[in-house]
């Protein structure tokens, strides 16, 4: 290690520290400050440069659609005040836990805070040391809207206008051409967080609808219908007009659609519960492993607007969310991608402390981000948010989810995020290097 | 005496595939019977058919087609007792409540569904198709969602407006929209007090609808024009007058000075502000061009800028009446330059609609369409946001380019392909009409010749060598005589070209 790498590493811990012990300023319940001060406990493998790690990294991005109730999810069992919020559907401390309602998940390193039970999927990389949870994300002004917060989120602009931020960073990046495959997003929609003005995501529910169905109809019709496709722009036709941005858009839909449905057909190497999620995650590692270009995925579940009947609906949710996310990691271990691959799930708000008068939660603010992959700083990061002091009934947020995109554009993509952004926000402590 | 850019296309020149070109833009193509029908017709008579559109009969709306009531807001009575219920802890009343909203929103929910295919419905069988064309301009100019309105029936009424004004007055169609419950709704105009000024309704007025980004305008005119919309609101469906209560408490009644003019101003007066400037007109008619005319990314041509200024001219002559500004559009030379036929991406509901009335393919489901125009990114009466649809080349990616094919594939032949969630539709489409001018039976025509003329008629251009090659050895491979099936077969081939998303 040269003098200049040992500058650079003092002068970055200088500042996560700085930074931990700003957000601790106010005064933290003390279970809560122990995990805190677990943040700032300088990592050897900070010093080295990503050991094993290649440069050619995958964010993969898991959307909580609906509002995921982060105090039901990491749970601050600790507390008074959140039983006295939530009397009827809170999730009991560890040894309180009961047949009917199970209670939270113990986590070794923190006093007070706890999973939901339904978690063991999650908690199992908690304890592998390969999962975090950054706590009481939010940002200013928080909007209730489910689809206003989910375009801030997506946009990263309070404005929840213009391009995604992948979008956006594909652009800062690609030298004015898109990347081919390099924004893959499962689902029926292309999420906005994907659009960048020059990126589109290429978008499919099952890599069955990526291709042309007309060879069902005959199948003779293969033949013609590939001399058609896989023209690229004809002899006569200017490239840049229409018409060549047509057949060259129809020769690379040809080409993705063979690359995908080849990669998606390998067997994964560990079994995948039904869920959604989990075989959207299982599509999302055949891709890995087949050497895709893709450089961000973008699988999603929903179904977490839970204003009524949350506690048997959440226990579900949270069930299916464990366990894909602990098949997805173990099978990108076994293909041996799991440090290459980060994954980071996130919702568009959380919910009220107070419960409903339906057993539900309504629209909230801040709540966790979580983190899997081999280079996360694991465990509880940041501090719990306050139950006492909150802004008419919901929590505060202590850090502005920019702040983790920030990070994981610097230290994991490599990318400008000040640039991809249009601002520079402070940087989140949340990788390991 | 009109400027020369603006001069119409001699009269001998409108022939069959200018015909086509004009029922193509100015709505959503039409079969070869019609194409000939309107070329016959002559270029002024043609377009005379087409613009007065209202003259043609057709299917009357009746008010009530739809429910007004679902998301009627609760009566004061019903305010009161959920605020007692509230206060007493009275969990079955609360219940009661929390149900009665659910099941409402999900009528409603059920009800804009319905709307979205009763209007799709209407593209694919009007015999006015400009209006349903401009409808959906406006539509998409004016843009509003349901997601934020959560009331079928606003977006109803809309919808409606766009449809009474789509070829009428686009100075009146201002005034309306300020007045329509659905776009209050939408840009939070009901929250619009004196008291506590939104100026959003005003920012977008001038941003997206009149003036453009940052054109002639600046944030104090933004905000002083909040003012003027101060108490534009509505009760349940209905615009508040201006003389009653309720106005006079809301709206600011003072002096405000918009874009250099002072005086006591509201609403309309704000609207008529905006259209005394230039820009106004010059930026609508550009949206109309970049609609109807060219689309094509980047600067626009020297042609295409002088062709805008001039018609922007004739706009403000006309004090904003919309035929005359469509008529020259529809008449002058400029719109049948070859830069300008076949070289627009068609949008998906024009994909849609255009294939169903050109080739006369059954409709199929509704649900099926929609599905598919969803997933080839316009959801309609759920636009991503207030601009709208950015259209063009964003209509366009590897994902999209499939379910263009494949919504194509089943229209065709009513098979479900692959796991789409497209309801299967038995009925079968006879194509032969499409080849009636040849005046023999299928197995009697000359397959190359047939191969040509299909190639021609749907991609509105003179193939290229390789597409007849291609389409010639498959009717080769097949026994080299034509039949339903064969004929069927090509069809699926010719939409999966690249040329066929333009028109």
């Amino acid at each position: 290690m040269n003098d200049h790498d040992y500058n650079t590493y003092s002068r970055r811990l200088f500042l996560q520290q700085g930074l931990t012990l700003a957000s601790m300023a106010t005064t933290a319940p003390l279970f809560i400050q122990r995990s805190a001060l677990g943040m700032m406990r300088p990592l050897g493998s900070m010093l080295t440069s990503q050991p094993g790690v290649p440069e050619d990294r995958i964010l993969v991005v898991v959307q909580l659609g609906g509002g995921n109730d982060g105090l039901n999810t990491v749970v601050p069992y600790g507390s008074d005040d959140y039983y006295r919020a939530r009397p009827a559907i809170a999730i009991p401390a560890p040894d309180r836990g009961q047949a009917q309602q199970p209670g939270a998940l113990k986590l070794d390193d923190s006093n007070g805070i706890g999973l939901h039970p339904n978690l063991a999927g999650f908690k199992d990389l908690y304890d592998e040391g390969v999962a975090s949870i950054v706590q009481g994300v939010g940002y200013p002004n928080p909007n209730r809207s489910h689809f206003t917060s989910m375009d801030i989120w997506h946009t990263g602009d309070h404005s929840a206008k213009g391009y995604g931020w992948i979008g956006k960073y594909f652009d800062c990046t690609c030298n004015g051409t898109p990347v081919p495959e390099g924004a893959v997003a499962i689902g029926r929609n292309a999420p906005l967080a994907m659009q960048g003005r020059i990126q589109k995501p290429v978008t499919f529910e099952t890599e069955e609808l990526f291709r042309w169905l007309g060879e069902d109809v005959q199948a003779s019709l293969d033949k013609p219908y590939a001399d058609i496709n896989r023209g690229g722009v004809l002899a006569d036709v200017d490239p840049d007009s229409q018409l060549g941005f047509l057949m060259r858009t129809a020769l690379d839909a040809q080409v993705s659609s063979e690359r995908i449905r080849a990669a998606v057909a390998r067997t994964p190497l560990v079994g995948y519960p039904g869920s959604r999620l989990a075989q959207q995650l299982r599509i999302v590692s055949s891709m890995i492993r087949d050497g895709m270009n893709t450089r961000v995925y973008y699988v999603s579940m929903g179904g977490f607007d839970t204003h009524a009947g949350q506690v048997r609906q959440h226990a579900n949710l949270m069930t299916q969310f464990g366990q894909a996310v602990n098949a997805f990691y173990k099978n990108l271990k076994a293909q041996g991608d799991s440090g290459r691959v980060l994954t980071m799930a996130f919702s568009e708000f959380g919910r009220r402390v107070q419960q409903n008068a339906s057993g539900g939660t309504d629209h909230g603010t801040a709540a966790p981000m979580y983190f899997i992959g081999d280079m996360v700083r694991p465990g509880l990061l940041g501090d719990h948010p306050s139950l006492s002091d909150l802004d008419k009934g919901d929590l505060k947020f202590n850090v502005d989810f920019r702040e983790v995109y920030t990070a994981v554009l610097e230290d994991w993509m490599k990318a400008p995020a000040a640039q991809v952004l249009g601002k520079q926000y402070r940087k989140a402590n949340i990788l390991k290097a | 005496m009109a400027a020369r850019i603006l001069r119409p296309l001699n009269k001998g020149e409108f022939d069959y595939w200018r015909a086509q070109h004009l029922l193509n833009r100015a709505g959503f193509g039409g079969t070869p019977s019609q194409v000939r029908a309107l070329a016959n017709m002559g270029l002024k008579s043609a377009v005379n058919y087409i613009i007065d559109a209202d003259e043609v009969e057709t299917e009357p709306i009746e008010a009530d087609r739809f429910d007004a009531d679902i998301m009627r807001p609760p009566t004061r009575q019903q305010r009161l007792e959920f605020r007692v219920a509230r206060e007493n802890g009275d969990e079955a009343t609360l219940e009661r409540y929390r149900r009665e909203r659910q099941r409402r929103q999900g009528a409603d929910r059920r009800q804009i569904a319905e709307l979205q295919r009763w209007w799709l419905k209407r593209m694919i069988e009007t015999p006015r198709p400009l209006q349903e064309k401009m409808t959906l301009f406006w539509h998409g100019h004016f843009a509003t969602g349901y997601r934020t309105i959560e009331d079928s029936y606003h977006m109803f009424q809309q919808n409606q407006l766009f449809r009474n004004h789509a070829l009428g007055n686009f100075r009146r169609l201002t005034h309306a929209i300020i007045r329509d419950p659905a776009m209050i709704r939408y840009l939070d105009n009901n929250q619009n007090r004196k008291q506590s000024p939104n100026e959003n309704l005003a920012r977008e007025l001038m941003e997206l609808f009149t003036l453009g980004e940052g054109n002639d305008y600046t944030e104090t005119d933004i905000k002083q024009g909040a003012r003027a919309l101060t108490g534009y609101t509505y009760n349940d469906d209905e615009f508040i007058r201006h003389g009653s209560r309720q106005y006079q408490r809301l709206h600011d009644d003072s002096v405000k000075q918009i874009l250099g003019k002072t005086g006591n101003w509201d609403g309309d007066d704000f609207v008529d502000i905006i259209l005394s400037r230039d820009v106004c007109s010059e930026f609508i008619c550009w949206k109309i061009y970049r609609f109807f005319v060219n689309d094509m990314p980047g600067e626009p041509t020297q042609a295409g800028q002088e062709f805008v200024l001039e018609l922007a001219k004739l706009f403000r002559s006309k004090d904003f009446d919309l035929k005359p500004i469509l008529r020259t559009i529809f008449e002058s030379r400029h719109f049948y330059e070859p830069d300008n036929v076949c070289s627009q991406i068609k949008s998906p509901v024009q994909l849609v609609v255009q294939a169903i009335r050109s080739l006369r393919t059954p409709p199929r489901s509704l649900r099926a369409l929609l599905s598919a125009t969803d997933l080839m990114g316009q959801n309609i009466l759920f636009p991503p946001s207030v601009k709208g649809w950015e259209g063009g080349r964003t209509w366009i990616n590897t994902a999209t380019m499939f379910v263009r094919q494949n919504i194509l594939v089943y229209l065709l032949t009513g098979q479900r392909p692959g796991v789409y969630p497209w309801q299967i539709d038995q009925s079968q489409y006879d194509a032969a009409p499409l080849l009636d001018h040849f005046d023999k039976p299928l197995g009697d025509i000359d397959a190359s010749e047939a191969v040509k003329y299909l190639v021609w008629f749907n991609l509105g251009r003179k193939p290229h060598e390789r597409r007849i090659a291609a389409l010639n050895s498959h009717v080769q491979s097949r026994g080299g005589r034509l039949n339903e099936k064969i004929l069927i077969e090509l069809l699926a081939l010719i939409t999966a070209m690249p040329e066929y998303q333009l028109c």
